[in-house]
């Protein structure tokens, strides 16, 4: 029953969104408020039982590992937002945050990214097959690419050419994402629909 | 004293400076640092989810208090939001975690939040379609090239794409490993070297914005 009843609310609600569709209406607004607040205690929920009590309370009270009051007093101290007396507190957490952030900007980005990369656009273009002209073309797209983003110098002449050729690449790559994105947001209609039709009219028929 | 700058932007220098060193050194106590740190980022962010809630709700109460425009609403999403928290307090006590299979809490994730989100993201293929037919007009040799790659992309995901050529699914694999590959890898690296700049710029306290 209890099944039956979460059925008819999830069908309910998803009909109330595509009502959108004809034009923005009171029964669009309410499944976009209800979204919206229950996804805000869902995830006030989810902090507290996954990082909270996890992370923090239960290795404080079980495990005595009283380092951990560092980061409780930070996020403490983040709360004083709410008193703009002491809000200036505020600060030091973003500021370790931040820290925290930057730190990992500087070492992520080389080691989980930039140098991985490289390694794979330095490519063998040795033969004479299919596979080189690709690696060619790789490697071609990427420094052209790089070129069009490059704004110290004024795109003229060969960085002028090689600029046009990185466009190129660049709305090849835009194409082909937007294309991807149409169709994943056209599976998710087409698990909606399926839903209506099957799950939901299931249940009358 | 407290007050001033110069304490958030040291706890910013010497934090950044510990990351990075404990990158370089993969020995205790450093080793350990990275993952510490990610830890202690969590915890923080954690209690950030108080402010974030604290803004939304309260934004919303003063609408109802003020009887501002669809006031109603704003009941809606306390409503929503206080029957979830509820629900999630009542799990924990009853099952021990609110996430339980029998629990209200995950009944409410099942039938009201996964519905509304897909169904949400999907509103937007009607959106992305219509503004694609405003957009896509081939003016030049560029927009030709997105909206031709756009085609064949869709075209090649879907079983028509290989009922019209069987090379259609073969080439738009080639154009998503290829030239899309390569066009994005060009984008990645400049995104990552600017982040790299940025963060340098963070730890040195060039960059101070996000303490105003």
């Amino acid at each position: 029953m209890a099944t039956i009843i979460g059925i008819w609310i999830a069908a309910g609600l998803t009909l109330f969104i595509y009502s959108f569709l004809y034009k923005d209406n009171h029964f669009y607004k309410f499944a976009e408020h209800l979204y919206v607040g229950i996804t805000a205690g869902y995830w006030l929920i989810y902090t507290w039982a996954y990082t909270i009590q996890p992370m923090l309370l239960d290795p404080i009270i079980k495990n005595k590992e009283f380092i951990l009051i560092i980061p409780a007093f930070f996020g403490i101290i983040m709360l004083t937002r709410w008193f703009p007396s002491i809000s200036w507190l505020s600060r030091w957490s973003i500021a370790f945050t931040v820290g925290i952030g930057a730190g990992l900007g500087v070492t992520g980005s080389i080691q989980g990214f930039i140098l991985p990369q490289l390694r794979s656009t330095i490519l063998p273009i040795t033969g004479f097959d299919f596979a080189t002209f690709n690696n060619l073309l790789i490697i071609f797209g990427v420094i052209t690419t790089l070129v069009y983003f490059y704004f110290s110098k004024e795109h003229r002449g060969v960085l002028g050419q090689g600029a046009k050729i990185g466009m190129t690449f660049i709305m090849i790559a835009f194409g082909a994402s937007f294309g991807y994105t149409v169709m994943a947001r056209i599976s998710l209609l087409i698990g909606r629909i399926y839903f209506l039709m099957f799950d939901w009219l299931g249940t009358i028929f | 004293m407290l007050k001033s700058k110069n304490i958030p932007l040291t706890i910013t220098f010497i934090v950044g400076i510990i990351m990075i060193v404990s990158f370089f050194i993969p020995h205790r106590p450093f080793g350990d640092i990275e993952q510490i740190s990610l830890k202690w980022y969590s915890i923080i962010a954690g209690f950030t989810m108080l402010l974030g809630v604290d803004s939304l709700v309260g934004l919303h109460y003063r609408k109802i208090k003020r009887k501002e425009e669809n006031w109603q609403h704003s009941i809606v999403l306390i409503a929503g939001f206080l029957m979830v928290v509820i629900a999630g307090i009542v799990g924990t006590v009853q099952f021990g975690s609110a996430f339980d299979e029998k629990s209200f809490f995950t009944y409410i994730y099942n039938y009201f939040i996964v519905p509304l989100q897909s169904t949400m993201f999907s509103l937007l293929a009607f959106f992305v379609a219509s503004a694609a037919y405003r957009a896509f007009r081939a003016r030049n040799v560029d927009a030709a090239l997105l909206l031709i790659t756009a085609v064949i992309v869709m075209l090649g995901r879907v079983p028509v794409g290989e009922v019209i050529s069987p090379y259609l699914p073969k080439f738009t694999d080639w154009i998503m490993e290829v030239p899309q590959m390569a066009a994005k890898r060009g984008i990645g690296l400049g995104i990552y070297l600017g982040a790299l700049g940025v963060s340098i710029r963070i730890i040195l306290g060039i960059e101070r914005s996000y303490l105003s």
